[in-house]
């Protein structure tokens, strides 16, 4: 067993909102978000890691945490180790391991600074974090550059001249030219079109099995999830509702939730099929009742216990776990064994795997 | 569909825009046609001139544009000569538009039911008393939770979720022929993208509206759409059922594109990049097909005046040499 290179426990982060409807001239009452609520995984080096989720569930606070940019309200982060959960964001910027956790930003045309060329912006973070200057800093930079597939020309050009994967590529470059060994990706290939979103997605498989590095992948497309990450965690709200192989998580989900974002992904193959679908919002986030599931009120299978008892995130086989009473695996597991079952009786249709 | 008489037809429609860079040819001899109750998705990547399409069938055009040939004949008339009184006749009663950012779309600063009320008000002559109610049973029709409460709502009171069924039931109010959905998902989480296709489905099928997809995601519209119609660079590539398109492209671009999408079961070495760029549009010496730069089938017959070739009695595709 490799020690993971990143270890999350118990993790939490609440942010204080004002209650409606006070009295402005009292003193204001506070409620919590609970953006991250008892968040629990690990990375292992070399290992990509699939985040996905709804808007709102937490994906980016999770993030900004792991990053360290927030503060956690409480819990671990281990990084290599060594505890970082407790060192203020402030100071974290002028630790050795801020190298070693970099980031590649959702929007790469927003998130590179217009007044800066791309060999500036790839040179911005070396010479906050490393001692490069000169010569060997410029050869860093050609290196970074020429490791995402920037040509040397286009690293005098500003972000406004560069086409979107070229953007993506050097925010790709600026990240892994202090040589992190865990990179977070926040959707990186979201703004871009499917013929580019190819290119940057094999780029990125590459880099990671030539500078050895783990990534912690956050996004939408499911489509896109499967194809790069080895292991996935579906969250909920703030809590991880269910985490375990890419392939086994999306071909036969355990958890409610995780089954409605499956049959979410447009298909071609499943054109008028009638699917499950979410009614409803998800519950609010503000002062959650800690013993009623996340989800209940938008399941399909949502019992009285649902909303007496908060459920666990508990280990299934095959290196699974799920939080919920009611998980699908079993049903999933019946089907295979007897093909003969109708399935209208099922409370809704179970879909394998196209392969 | 009826061939004699689409809902709507676009001919041979080219449109150019001046700008300080030069002249940018945005569209040429772009031509299809939506039978009624037809949903028809417009494929393209960005750039490929999807919106400058629904944009002009609304007349809506930036004024940098020109038409410089073609027609847009929608129910017997012709879009693009018929005057402003017309044309503010037929939008939002004849065609109507759901935009990319739902929020964008809405006023901030009035609450969404007296947003429809207006449009109801002002294009299906409901008398000043009913408008109100007309607006909540709106809002209960797009299967918004609650509507009466709902209709007080400010915009940034309700998630994109709802505020996009808002748009829609804002589209839908005067109960229009042909609907252009504009990228209606983006921005939307992929539970909420289904749950707004379907309903857009559903709206459609119930009222025998024909509906234009746009949108940049092969597998949205290999779902919902009956035809689909490929674009790049201003052309139309390939127009084919949504069926036969995904199983025998005959387009190469249409072929790279797919092969482009991720789908379930493939492995990211399965999929290949298409090679080159869209080429520079305001160039005055295009060549006649503009795919022929990324293409590994071009030779000399590509020249020629690009064809539009009948494959099947609803596939037709802007290629020589064809798959």
């Amino acid at each position: 067993m490799t020690e993971p290179i990143l270890e999350i426990r118990s993790l939490t982060r609440r942010f204080p909102v004002k209650r409606a409807g006070q009295r402005p001239w009292r003193r204001a009452k506070m409620s919590w978000l609970h953006a991250v609520d008892g968040v629990a995984f690990a990375i292992s080096p070399g290992e990509t890691v699939g985040l996905v989720g709804e808007s709102g569930c937490g994906k980016s606070t999770l993030v900004r945490l792991v990053t360290r940019l927030i503060d956690p309200s409480s819990g671990n982060i281990a990084f290599a180790g060594n505890e970082i959960g407790e060192i203020p964001a402030r100071r974290f910027a002028r630790t050795p391991q801020r190298a070693a956790i970099q980031m590649v930003f959702q929007d790469a045309g927003e998130s590179l600074n217009p007044r800066f060329t791309a060999a500036r912006a790839i040179a911005d973070p070396l010479l906050r974090l490393s001692r490069l200057r000169g010569s060997a800093l410029a050869e860093r930079v050609r290196e970074a550059a020429g490791l995402a597939g920037l040509p040397d020309e286009l690293l005098g050009r500003f972000p406004h001249q560069l086409s979107g994967g070229q953007k993506a590529r050097v925010g790709i470059a600026r990240a892994i030219g202090v040589e992190p060994q865990l990179m977070i990706l926040d959707e990186p290939t979201a703004a871009l079109d499917v013929s580019v979103q190819v290119v940057i997605l094999q780029l990125l498989e590459r880099l990671k099995r030539r500078l050895g590095m783990s990534y912690l992948f956050v996004s939408h497309d499911l489509n896109v999830v499967r194809l790069l990450c080895d292991r996935v965690l579906v969250m909920y709200l703030g809590k991880i509702v269910e985490s375990g192989p890419v392939g086994t998580v999306f071909g036969s989900p355990a958890h409610p939730y995780t089954k409605a974002l499956v049959a979410a992904i447009p298909s071609l193959d499943q054109r008028g099929v009638k699917r499950l679908r979410l009614s409803g919002e998800p519950r609010s986030p503000i002062d959650p009742d800690p013993g009623t599931c996340k989800f209940y009120g938008r399941c399909p299978k949502g019992q009285s216990n649902c909303a007496a008892v908060m459920p666990e995130l508990r280990p299934l086989e095959g290196g699974r776990s799920v939080a919920c009473h009611y998980p699908e695996i079993a049903a999933a597991e019946a089907t295979r064994e007897a093909p003969t079952v109708n399935s209208s009786l099922l409370p809704f249709q179970i879909r394998h795997p196209a392969s | 569909m009826s061939e004699a008489s689409p809902l709507l037809a676009v001919v041979d429609l080219s449109i150019e825009f001046r700008t300080r860079g030069g002249t940018v040819r945005a569209l040429e001899k772009v031509a299809f046609d939506i039978g009624r109750g037809e949903t028809v998705a417009l494929v393209g990547e960005s750039g490929s001139g999807k919106s400058v399409t629904a944009y002009a069938l609304l007349g809506l055009l930036d004024p940098a544009a020109r038409v410089t040939s073609g027609r847009i004949v929608f129910g017997g008339i012709d879009l693009l000569t018929a005057g402003e009184r017309a044309l503010e006749e037929m939008r939002g009663r004849e065609v109507s538009l759901i935009s990319q950012n739902p929020r964008g779309a809405l006023n901030p600063i009035r609450p969404v039911g007296k947003q429809l009320a207006d449009v109801l008000l002002r294009h299906a002559n409901v008398p000043r008393v009913e408008a109100p109610q007309r607006a909540v049973e709106m809002l209960a029709k797009v299967g918004i939770p609650d509507p009466a409460r709902r209709a007080a709502a400010y915009p940034f009171e309700l998630s994109g979720g709802m505020c996009q069924r808002v748009t829609i039931a804002l589209a839908l109010a005067c109960s229009p022929a042909l609907l252009i959905a504009d990228e209606p998902t983006t921005g939307l989480d992929v539970t909420t993208q289904a749950v707004v296709m379907d309903l857009l489905a559903e709206l459609a099928a119930a009222s025998h509206m024909a509906t234009i997809l746009i949108t940049h995601d092969l597998a949205l519209a290999g779902e919902y759409a009956d035809r689909i119609v490929v674009m790049h660079a201003g052309h139309v590539v390939e127009s084919a059922t949504a069926g036969e398109l995904f199983i025998r492209p005959r387009h190469p671009y249409t072929a790279k594109l797919i092969a482009a999408t991720p789908k379930p079961g493939t492995q990211l070495a399965d999929l290949a990049a298409i090679p080159g760029n869209l080429p520079d549009v305001t160039r005055a010496d295009l060549p006649t097909c503009r795919y022929s730069a990324r293409c590994e089938r071009h030779s000399k017959t590509c020249d020629a005046p690009l064809p539009l070739v009948a494959i099947g009695p609803s596939h037709m595709v802007a290629c020589w040499q064809p798959l």
